[in-house]
């Protein structure tokens, strides 16, 4: 796996939720309750047993503590940063019931699985040879968790990946004040350690390797492979630049440098959390005037109402129900022209008004890419990939999981997807019908 | 609620008389570290303390390093503590000299003298001395569990009622101020050796001293703590997690007939409640030693103003209003009444769903708590036909005032054991004996 450059943009990012010392993890895990049947562990896509794994952290078991963790999700050390807890397990935890403020559960898991990782324990050995083999299409982590999971059970995996580096959106996308590109690293060379994941990266299918070469390879496949580029907004001037798609600004902001020393206006376009996401991140890096243009209204924005509360701390602006329709410069972007929305999102006459930008983030959405695989037959449904119980597709070799099923959502629920399709195929391999 | 402290409103009297040791208010330091020396017990006078049992006096030994131990609980030290400490080690000319200089400077508090001596001659001696410097009273060791025992002194009396007699004979022959003798709880029943200080002529009692105990082990040198070099010794334990014992002692003492001298409580004592506790079971002082240990001499503000809040609520103007009003309430188990009845009643409103009442009913109770019908709602339900009312599920709440316990209108008359034995009084069904 190529190694991250080490100039990168968003290395001057500290964490936005910092790490939890030993003393005040103890103190925490101290406080809770270990309620049966927790409602913490229903709303946690992976259903890591929370109270469990809190309970060791207060006996000082830590070991203990990341081993339940990592058994239900292998990305347990990403996902503690990157999870939205506040609509998850914290969001349920019985102490908001209360009015008592709930344990900060990502924080102690983040506290465990570094704590894991830094000592380098493994726990995971991989199972003895089936035989069987499994090629995983994408190297995020959807397909990590799958691969490491078809490793316990003893299968062979092979994991494609056109980047030169592996993790998908926790290497190229997550927010850096969340995780930043190395820790995503550290933490898949930790999971590596259980031994016979093979990695084939720069390697785009089915360009550079077809579909019946794999199937011709592998007993099983699994699309892992996300989302598409960004979503392009047609408009006069959306080729000037300083318009830019923002997850792809994001990536190079994360795994190279963006230089935002001559913007004074910032524009992020969309409302969902990659222009949360998008936002913070201009704030983080010195922009002065950093703007949310949304066409809805705040309440009706996807974003994470956490997210932008955040965002508004930080001295982000708003635009709601304003939609941009033109951008202008001669050399670059230097106004975004827009129209005010009414309730039905129609352009209101007359209401036409020019702010000046020199960078425009579009943040509306990424591209279904499900097309990728319809050499194989299988069930698209508008460009997402269409699975049944266990991920399985509509052609019985072929496994998905991740963004390129669900369309965008979190990484926890991409982990618990690759881990149970990986314990559907497993199932099916023991039964001989796969 | 307690009363709030109204301008005019008539503060009740906390004077305290333990046998004819009169103190401002029932609070003395237990005789220990915390009342060592004469400018520690002025500091204590002054924060509030009504009286002092200064560290016992005897020939001045060598301690050990280190001396304390404790034991822990959900990240909270001090729980359960111990020592191995002996008696004083301070010259006793220094120790006559500081007495008589905090009598001088207090002379309306009660400062008791603990000794701890071997021979007729050196009991006679040391008592005329302690009087000559002003004591109000004396304490007699018998209780010390550790160390002096194995001198014959401390706990090596106190368990041999006829040496407690004898030597609290001796005593009450050289005192011309009242002599409290300090019992050991290390005995299978603590009454014969009440009763032989009050054959020797005590003038009352103070109980418990520390209980036999080894405070714990250090995991990783494999050597019992406290740590003296490679070894260890048995010590004192007291703290909170003594109350219980001391309450029993303290109770069984006072509500013997033959008894009936006044107890100064001691083990365990942290707050006002506690006090109020041991005062209700008898005693008509209270000492305390682990938490000033733990907390400080400041600890006596809140003791006071919660002391005076609590009678007013109740309407006492005096201590002896209600010393002793408990004890009518402690009988024996063949007295109960085995037709009361009550069932757990779970507040819906209050109740945060945490489920530890179901857990703990299931795994250490009578299973009679089940998961609601509807699986959308995390109240649990409780099986009245089944419950038998034994409060685990009250105590497990972490909700204060959520479950309670109420009583059930039966139907049958009160009915003991006793009662059902000797004059064939009807016992309704068992509940939970499936």
């Amino acid at each position: 796996m190529s190694v991250l450059p080490e100039n990168r943009s968003e290395t001057v990012f500290k964490d936005f939720k910092p790490a939890l010392t030993a003393k005040q993890a103890i103190v925490e895990a101290n406080r809770c309750l270990y309620c049966a049947d927790a409602p913490c562990i229903k709303a946690c896509p992976t259903s890591i047993n929370i109270p469990e794994f809190i309970r060791k952290i207060g006996t000082g078991n830590v070991a203990g503590s990341a081993k339940t963790i990592f058994e239900s999700n292998v990305l347990g050390s990403s996902c503690a940063r990157i999870c939205p807890v506040e609509v998850l397990c914290v969001g349920d935890c019985v102490y908001n019931e209360m009015g008592v403020p709930p344990i900060e559960i990502g924080k102690l898991q983040r506290y465990a699985t570094d704590t894991a990782i830094a000592e380098g324990w493994e726990f995971f050995e991989a199972g003895p040879d089936t035989g069987k083999s499994v090629g995983l299409i994408g190297g995020g982590p959807a397909s990590l968790a799958a691969a490491h999971r078809l490793r316990r059970f003893g299968h062979r995996v092979t994991i494609y990946e056109s980047r030169q580096i592996l993790g998908g959106l926790n290497t190229y996308g997550i927010a850096p004040y969340k995780l930043r590109a190395d820790a995503a690293v550290d933490e898949i060379e930790w999971l590596m350690k259980i031994g016979g994941i093979e990695v084939k990266t720069g390697v785009s299918v089915p360009v550079d390797l077809s579909w019946d070469a794999l199937l011709a390879k592998h007993d099983a496949l699994f699309m892992g492979f996300g989302l598409g580029p960004d979503s392009a907004m047609a408009l006069p001037g959306g080729d000037l630049a300083g318009v830019e798609g923002a997850v792809e600004w994001i990536e190079r902001m994360k795994l190279g440098l963006v230089d935002v020393s001559s913007i004074r206006h910032a524009l992020v376009i969309g409302g969902g959390n990659t222009a949360m996401d998008a936002v913070r991140e201009l704030c983080g890096l010195g922009v002065q005037n950093v703007s949310l243009v949304y066409r809805g209204t705040e309440a009706a924005m996807s974003g994470y109402a956490h997210e932008w509360t955040e965002a508004k701390n930080e001295g982000v602006a708003a635009l709601w129900q304003t939609l941009p329709v033109a951008f202008e410069g001669t050399s670059g972007l230097c106004a975004t022209r827009c129209v005010r929305l009414d309730e039905a999102k129609r352009p209101i006459a007359g209401s036409e008004f020019t702010i000046p930008s020199d960078l425009a983030l579009i943040a509306i959405g990424q591209a279904k890419i499900g097309d990728l695989c319809a050499g194989l037959g299988i069930a698209l449904d508008t460009g997402k990939v269409v699975v049944g119980p266990g991920g399985q597709t509509t052609h019985p070799k072929v496994f998905a999981g991740g963004d390129c099923v669900s369309g965008g959502q979190e990484v926890v629920n991409a982990v618990a997807e690759g881990r149970d399709a990986a314990i559907a195929m497993d199932a099916l391999f023991r039964e001989g019908r796969l | 609620m307690l009363s709030p402290t109204k301008p005019g409103f008539k503060k009740p009297d906390l004077t305290s008389n333990t046998g004819g040791i009169i103190s401002p208010n029932p609070f003395w330091l237990a005789s220990a570290p915390p009342a060592n020396s004469g400018g520690q017990i002025m500091r204590a006078f002054d924060a509030g303390w009504g009286g002092a049992v200064w560290k016992t006096l005897g020939q001045p030994i060598q301690n050990v390093s280190s001396r304390f131990g404790a034991v822990g609980w959900n990240g909270r030290n001090g729980v359960g503590f111990n020592n191995i400490e002996l008696i004083t080690d301070r010259p006793l000319e220094t120790n006559f000299r500081e007495i008589y200089e905090v009598k001088k400077r207090y002379p309306n508090h009660a400062v008791i003298v603990s000794l701890m001596v071997e021979t007729r001659e050196e009991w006679k001696e040391i008592i005329q001395r302690s009087e000559d410097a002003g004591a109000d009273g004396l304490e007699l060791n018998f209780g010390c569990p550790h160390g002096m025992c194995e001198r014959g002194m401390g706990s090596a009396v106190g368990q041999e009622p006829k040496i407690n007699e004898r030597i609290t004979g001796w005593a009450k022959e050289f005192a011309k101020v009242p002599v409290l003798v300090k019992l050991t709880p290390n005995v299978g029943d603590i009454r014969p050796h009440g009763l032989a200080a009050k054959r020797g002529g005590a003038d009352g009692v103070s109980l418990i001293n520390t209980i036999k105990s080894i405070i714990g082990v250090d995991i990783d040198t494999f050597v019992p703590q406290p740590i003296v070099g490679n070894l260890s010794t048995n010590g004192g334990y007291c703290g909170v997690a003594v109350r219980p014992i001391a309450l029993h002692m303290c109770a069984s003492l006072a509500r013997e007939p033959d008894f009936r001298l006044p107890i100064s409580g001691i083990g365990g004592i942290a707050n006002w409640r506690d006090a109020v506790e041991f005062m209700l079971l008898g005693s008509s002082s209270v000492q305390v030693c682990t938490e000033v240990m733990l907390k400080g001499y400041r600890i006596v503000e809140d003791m006071i103003q919660g002391l005076e809040g609590w009678m007013m609520d109740k309407g006492f103007t005096k201590l002896d209003d209600f010393v002793g009003k408990s004890i009518p309430h402690y009988s024996e188990w063949g007295d109960l009444d085995l037709n009361y009845e009550t069932v757990a009643k779970i507040n819906p409103v209050s109740c945060i769903g945490c489920q530890l009442c179901m857990v703990a009913c299931d795994d250490g109770a009578h299973q009679c708590i089940h998961p609601n019908a509807d699986a959308a709602i995390r109240v649990p339900v409780v099986d009245e036909s089944e419950c038998v009312g034994c409060n685990l599920c009250q105590i497990v709440c972490p909700v204060q005032g959520c479950i309670t316990m109420e009583p059930v209108a039966n139907g049958f008359p009160t009915a003991s054991w006793n009662d059902h034995v000797e004059h064939g009084k009807v016992l309704r069904p068992k509940k939970g004996a499936h």
